[in-house]
């Protein structure tokens, strides 16, 4: 009760940023909350706010943690990209879509654990650690996808990025209970103040026998995870691997939720609801332009 | 717009107006300057310093006269003010209340661009100069000389050279700072210091890194800096050099002047009492503690140490036992302590508990050996500042627990709520960060943090500095009861008396090794100042 009530002050501000948006485009664009049922799916300008919004909030959820240890990770629109070859690659030879799944997400993982030796072993400054697979990374992708768009009709994996669930698209979905599990997750085990005490005090929480260099090799693995899932809904969306474009400047909006979500740049208290609904936010207002229809040549 | 000529007369005409008066300015602040130097004895004379942090007073009415061509070491141990008083003479602190003299005119030094101006200079220990540059550039940096609107880099390179073959130092000036020593870092920081200031010169713990061929030529230009007439403030943790160089000592302790006296006439032995002790109250120790050296050892560390850290030394500690050591700044004290915490690794010599061996390589592993540690420097190495009082005090135990096994909101609140209360914590609330909370109460926050771990071994480095007087009191007694409960503690500090009322035995320490161990009734203030003082004496022998 006392924590749902906290939940809801810390969410305010960006609530009623939405709020305002919204109703902004809604005058513009009076159509902009109506529903209707296709296919057992539910249309409308709501549900492509929530749908489009997906890759970004994927990618805010890891990017909240690893901001919250205070770093940042520059490199998820390049690891979207070299997820998004390698599953297409691996549906291309014709693998299980278990087996293409496992190998798009391990990758993430295995570029987050690159970024987290970078920066727990190394000490490096996250900025620059993460630089390096962000301009490496789109490469690794070409040589994924050895310099091709590789396309693939795996009606499994494509189902990822435009199949419906419970009359919802499936990023929609994706993104929602990845977002909440990973939040409940945080904050029903100790995860959530370890990391926030990192993110505020490095020097003090591994004197106070907190094991920094695992938990910052979690974060950006979590932070890898994410883009992974955020590049299999880009590539399964347009049923392929684009090596140069999937993801391209994602990470720019991801940090951009993350802020709107109100957590600081300097580390510390994270809030990764606040960083869903600032994705949402981003997604809106990108809609809302797109909607408000100004053809590029006019005026 | 073409230009109107007739705006343009009027414009130039308000320069000209402009560049008179402020030259006429420049010439009655030299002139004042001129007739006031005659008079002036001091070259730079502070009197009645106060600057106050929040919750802290760093200079009480510090008074401080440096001569015309004298080198003015300024002693104290850490937190006693020099850095502040430094500050507050060279713009990087605007002072609260008290008066500043540089050659006998009035100053309130805005910045520290404004004291160099001003002719006040000053060298750190870190050289802060930029390394990638040319030497030449260091030195001109601002202010090279021109030609053509462009840097004239040939005439500052050779300008450079002439300034610094007055140092007797013949180097490429063109060549990178950083591919030259520390020293010779130093000496070009200095050369650009009195080129810039040319008044006082203010060396903030220059010789700590240089060896001892390197403290002599920079000595050597110090004293040709000191003949040409500049007031030198020298500070430094080594009292051989301040002996070997200065003409007159100020002392400075908690935030108060002790005094300034002639180095020549000072005793090594009344110094050390100046920067640690009151008045040297023989403060007897009482039999109690006696007692409680009849149980075993429980904690050995054999010949224990870290190159180029701390000497390998013993150390023996029994259950409810307080050890205290002491030693002046930078004499190993902090080092002794990462060492036992495992922050640092040792390199030689084994520790034992109970007779067992046992891994401390890392904070962690010391934690699960049931060690705690609270540090000198609460802010970078204790506190968690946004985090609450709550979450503080619940973090050692979560940590070592594991995040899997989370301590409950109602767990951390009751934990909170019994330190709150048993080491009285004065907080609004367990939900306040931190950070806001003063000096003694953040201390009592992170020694509730670690008694939550319920430890057998405490260290406290510095557990009572920076914090008022009441809670001052209350730590001592906190100390006390924990000894009482059977928990072993090893206490460093530089309150000498302090030291006395608490502990069961002493170490002291110089020059980085442990040098002296006082027993029962052999502990008292004068013992451990002569221990600390004994230096070159003993220096062979030992």
């Amino acid at each position: 009760m006392d924590s749902a009530k906290r939940l809801g002050r810390r969410l305010l501000p960006q609530f009623i940023a939405l709020a305002l948006i919204l109703a902004l485009i809604w005058m513009v664009f009076p159509a902009f909350f109506s529903l209707e049922m296709q296919n057992g799916r539910l249309y409308g300008s709501l549900i492509d706010v929530l749908n489009r919004g997906a890759p970004v909030a994927l990618l805010a959820v890891g990017m909240t943690v690893v901001i919250a240890t205070k770093g940042i990770d520059l490199s998820v629109g390049a690891v979207m990209a070299i997820c998004g070859a390698v599953a297409a690659a691996s549906s291309v030879r014709g693998d299980p879509l278990v087996l293409t799944l496992a190998l798009a997400i391990g990758t993430g993982l295995i570029c987050g654990l690159w970024n987290g030796f970078l920066v727990a072993v190394l000490n490096i400054q996250p900025i620059i650690a993460t630089l390096v697979l962000m301009v490496a990374g789109r490469g690794i992708a070409q040589l994924v996808t050895e310099g091709a768009i590789l396309t693939f009709n795996d009606p499994g994996l494509i189902y990822i990025g435009s199949g419906s669930f419970a009359f919802l698209p499936m990023p929609v979905i994706t993104w929602l209970v990845f977002g909440i599990a990973v939040a409940v997750l945080l904050r029903r085990t100790a995860l959530g103040m370890l990391i926030e005490a990192i993110g505020i005090n490095r020097r003090a929480s591994t004197l106070s026998g907190i094991q920094t260099p695992v938990l910052l090799m979690a974060a950006y693995m979590l932070s890898g995870f994410c883009a992974a899932l955020a590049g299999l809904i880009v590539t399964a969306d347009i049923k392929g691997a684009d090596a140069n474009n999937a993801g391209l400047w994602l990470e720019l909006d991801a940090i951009l939720a993350v802020v709107v979500g109100g957590t600081s740049l300097l580390g510390g208290r994270f809030s990764i609801i606040a960083s869903l609904v600032g994705a949402m936010i981003i997604q809106a207002i990108n809609t809302g332009i797109l909607l408000s229809g100004f053809p590029r040549n006019s005026t | 717009m073409g230009l109107d000529p007739e705006r343009l007369a009027i414009l130039r005409f308000l320069w000209r107006i402009s560049v008179a008066v402020r030259k006429l300015r420049m010439t009655y602040v030299f002139l004042k300057a001129g007739t006031m130097q005659t008079h002036s004895e001091n070259i730079l004379a502070a009197s009645g310093i106060v600057k106050t942090f929040p919750g802290a007073i760093a200079l009480n009415a510090v008074d401080f006269a440096l001569r015309r061509g004298e080198v003015h070491a300024l002693l104290g141990e850490n937190g006693a003010g020099k850095s502040t008083l430094i500050k507050c003479m060279t713009g990087a602190y605007r002072r609260d209340s008290g008066g500043l003299m540089l050659d006998g005119i009035e100053i309130d030094p805005r910045d520290t661009l404004d004291a160099q101006k001003l002719g006040i200079g000053t060298v750190y220990q870190e050289v802060n100069l930029l390394g990638n540059l040319s030497v030449a550039e260091n030195i001109f940096l601002g202010r090279q000389p021109r030609r053509f609107g462009l840097v004239h880099t040939s005439e500052m390179n050779r300008r450079a050279k002439a300034l610094l073959s007055e140092y007797g130092i013949d180097i490429n000036v063109s060549s990178a700072l950083e591919s030259y020593s520390v020293a010779i870092q130093q000496v070009v920081a200095i050369a650009r210091a009195v080129d810039l200031s040319g008044k006082v010169l203010i060396l903030d713990e220059p010789t700590a890194s240089l060896d001892a061929q390197e403290v002599e030529m920079l000595f050597r230009i110090v004293r040709g800096l000191k003949e040409k007439g500049l007031g030198i403030v020298f500070i430094t943790h080594f009292l051989e050099q301040v002996y070997d160089l200065s003409d007159r000592i100020t002392v400075l302790r908690n935030g108060r002047l002790v005094g300034t006296r002639d180095t020549a006439s000072l005793p090594r032995r009344e110094l050390v009492t100046m920067m640690l002790g009151h008045e040297l109250l023989a403060a007897e120790k009482d039999v109690r503690q006696t007692e409680t050296q009849a149980g075993p050892v429980h904690f050995r560390f054999s010949n224990y140490g870290k190159t180029g850290s701390i000497k390998p030394f013993d150390l023996e500690v029994r259950k409810g036992e307080v050890v205290g050591i002491a030693g002046l700044l930078g004499s190993g004290r902090t080092e002794t302590a990462e060492l036992l915490f495992g922050i640092e690794k040792a390199d030689s010599g084994t520790a034992e508990i109970s007779g067992k061996p046992a891994n401390l390589s890392s904070p962690r592993a010391a934690i699960a050996n049931r060690f705690g540690f609270c540090p000198e420097d609460r802010k970078t190495d204790g506190i968690i500042g946004d985090l609450s009082v709550r979450e503080n005090i619940a973090l050692a135990l979560q940590a070592r627990q594991g995040w899997a096994r989370p301590l409950s909101q109602a767990q951390q609140n009751a934990l909170a709520d019994h330190y709150i209360t048993a080491l009285d914590i004065r907080t609004s609330d367990r939900e306040k960060p931190i950070r806001l909370l003063s000096g003694g109460n953040q201390q009592k926050a992170i020694l509730a943090r670690w008694l939550a771990t319920n430890p057998e071994f405490l260290i406290l480095d510095e557990p009572t500095r920076g914090i008022d007087v009441g809670a001052h009191a209350e730590i001592i007694r906190l100390i006390e009861d924990l000894c009482a409960k059977g928990l072993s503690l090893v206490v460093i500090s530089s309150e000498l008396e302090e030291l006395v009322a608490y502990s069961s035995r002493i170490l002291v320490l110089r020059d980085r090794a442990h040098v002296a161990e006082l027993n029962g009734a052999e502990i008292t203030t004068d013992n451990i100042v002569s221990a600390i003082a004994a230096s070159g004496i003993s220096k062979g022998a030992a």
